[in-house]
């Protein structure tokens, strides 16, 4: 498996100066990989264009040979800082989780997800239990490659060990890609096998 | 050092329609007891959501109508009444609030920092001295003309900063002044309140974020499902975290990825549904019998506190 960027580069309609400019990357699932990037670098709109969120950059960027797909299901999944913003807020849980796929009970068990969360909708829940639910459904069979965008950055420390462990369980049993996008240098040297700096590749 | 701010046994609760006419009382807060003293900065450290931004709220009487406040918050040692918050707040008391969007959006910045003025004399005196604070934080004389929106993070970071210092207050409490910022403006931050605690200034930090209170509280006080679990010392964040009192605390500490990032289950129980013991007695490695129904207090230990049966004078050891 391999998710290709070739020569990406990104500047925001308004902006003068590209924001990202003639950026190479080539990622597999043989390695967890970690992005570092300060704040304001692009590191998340790298992550958009890379799980095909973004569509309008100079570049290209492929999975296993062929381009991302515009319509369906996207193999590349992107877990953001935020799940409150990526839910629907006036559905329950087990909708939400629905929507992507029929998780089964062991996995909700492995998530630490308790069935009395189902019947509540978002606002019922806080940030650590609605992150695991954010996670699980990006988790669908389909799922070939996870970016995490500072997925655990707004929670307290034993929810990170808990979600991050178990998400890499599930990426290391399906063999998944995996990249892990934080400022959290700890973090980082824990989990991961490899560090890339945004600023290395960046010619911006 | 004089004590400024004493939180007794505060809880917080909202009433909530369910179904229909059916309401329900939604304890958020139960109990949560501190307190700070002059030139020193006590963190409250919790996940987000769980409620501690309303401490804040509560201190300044600026709570929702629905909510039901219990407890005492003493100020100098006097018991605050609402009109008393109104006295202070903005005076002797003042809060740094989580964002811009606390900020007036259709006005323009040095107005806002200024407030309400009596007169031109006032108006004249206080603009001074807001231009004065400002250049300290190096706001230069075209952020008073600017709007909110016109401001960067890191700027409107030190916009609010500035304007919570402008009627010299003696406590400042700051609502989770880090999130959002990149690493050089949360330092920058970190240290305004640094050179506050240097001018005498108390300093209650309500945060999430553990690397940020380790930098610079003296104390730091564990929010656990509503409680007040473990007021410890920054010292006691050290080495193995031995010398942490509470298990909660010491789990927190070696899940943090340079201390181990070691793995424990369970989550805290959510409000509503909070038992009737002892709020970390499901995940608790060392409870006793009587935590499952008895709910310990939280227990004075001179610098420290713990809410933990376990350092009861007279408590066993092991179960």
């Amino acid at each position: 498996m391999e998710l290709k960027a070739s020569n990406i580069s990104f500047k925001y309609p308004s902006a003068k100066k590209y924001l990202l400019k003639d950026i190479n990357l080539t990622l597999d699932n043989s390695k967890i990989i970690g992005l570092i990037g300060d704040s304001g670098s692009g590191k998340s709109t790298l992550c958009k264009i890379l799980s095909g969120y973004v569509t309008k950059f100079e570049g290209n960027v492929t999975f296993d040979g062929n381009p991302l797909p515009k319509k369906g299901f996207k193999p590349v999944q992107l877990i953001y800082q935020h799940p409150e913003k990526v839910m629907n807020p006036k559905w329950k849980m087990d909708q939400v989780l629905k929507e992507s796929w029929d998780v089964t009970d062991d996995f909700l068990e492995e998530f630490g997800i308790q069935k009395t969360w189902l019947t509540r909708f978002p606002q019922e829940l806080s940030g650590g239990e609605l992150q695991r639910f954010s996670v699980l459904r990006s988790l669908n069979p389909n799922t070939k490659f996870l970016i995490a965008d500072e997925m655990t950055t707004m929670l307290d420390a034993i929810t990170q060990v808990q979600i991050l462990d178990s998400v890499l369980k599930v990426v290391k049993k399906r063999n998944m890609g995996f990249l892990l996008v934080s400022h959290d240098m700890d973090l980082v040297d824990t989990i991961c096998d490899d560090k890339i700096y945004l600023k290395d590749i960046n010619g911006a | 050092m004089e004590k400024l701010l004493d939180v007794e046994n505060v809880s917080i609760s909202f009433i909530q329609y369910t179904k229909g006419l059916n309401q329900r009382d939604l304890k958020v807060i139960t109990d949560l007891t501190l307190d700070i003293s002059e030139g020193e900065i006590l963190a409250v450290l919790g996940s987000s959501g769980s409620g501690k931004s309303l401490l804040a709220h509560a201190i300044f009487g600026i709570l929702p109508e629905n909510a039901n406040l219990n407890g005492k918050i003493k100020y100098k040692g006097k018991e605050l009444s609402q009109e008393d918050k109104e006295e202070l707040r903005g005076n002797e008391i003042a809060l740094i609030p989580q964002s811009v969007n606390f900020l007036d959006p259709l006005m323009k910045i040095s107005d806002q920092a200024i407030g309400h003025t009596e007169n031109d004399t006032e108006k004249k005196e206080k603009k001074i001295k807001q231009r004065e604070i400002f250049e300290h934080y190096n706001l230069g004389p075209e952020v008073d003309e600017m709007y909110p929106f016109q401001l960067s993070g890191g700027m409107a970071r030190r916009v609010l900063v500035s304007t919570a210092l402008l009627s010299s207050p003696k406590l400042v409490v700051a609502d989770e002044p880090t999130p959002g910022l990149d690493e050089k403006t949360v330092k920058e931050t970190l240290n305004h309140f640094k050179h506050m605690k240097e001018d005498g200034v108390g300093v209650l930090l309500i945060t999430h974020d553990i690397h940020a209170a380790l930098k610079i509280a003296d104390r730091i006080g564990i929010f656990y499902s509503g409680y007040v679990i473990e007021i410890a010392e920054n010292k006691d964040f050290s080495g193995d975290g031995e010398n942490l009192l509470h298990p909660y605390t010491k789990s927190l500490y070696k899940a943090l990825p340079a201390n181990g990032f070691e793995l424990i289950k369970g989550h805290q129980p959510l409000h509503g549904e909070i038992p009737n013991g002892c709020p970390y007695y499901d995940r608790c490695e060392m409870r006793f019998d009587r935590c499952k129904e008895e709910r310990p207090e939280l227990i004075d230990l001179g610098n420290k506190k713990v809410r933990c049966f376990k350092y009861e004078e007279g408590a066993e050891d092991g179960t």
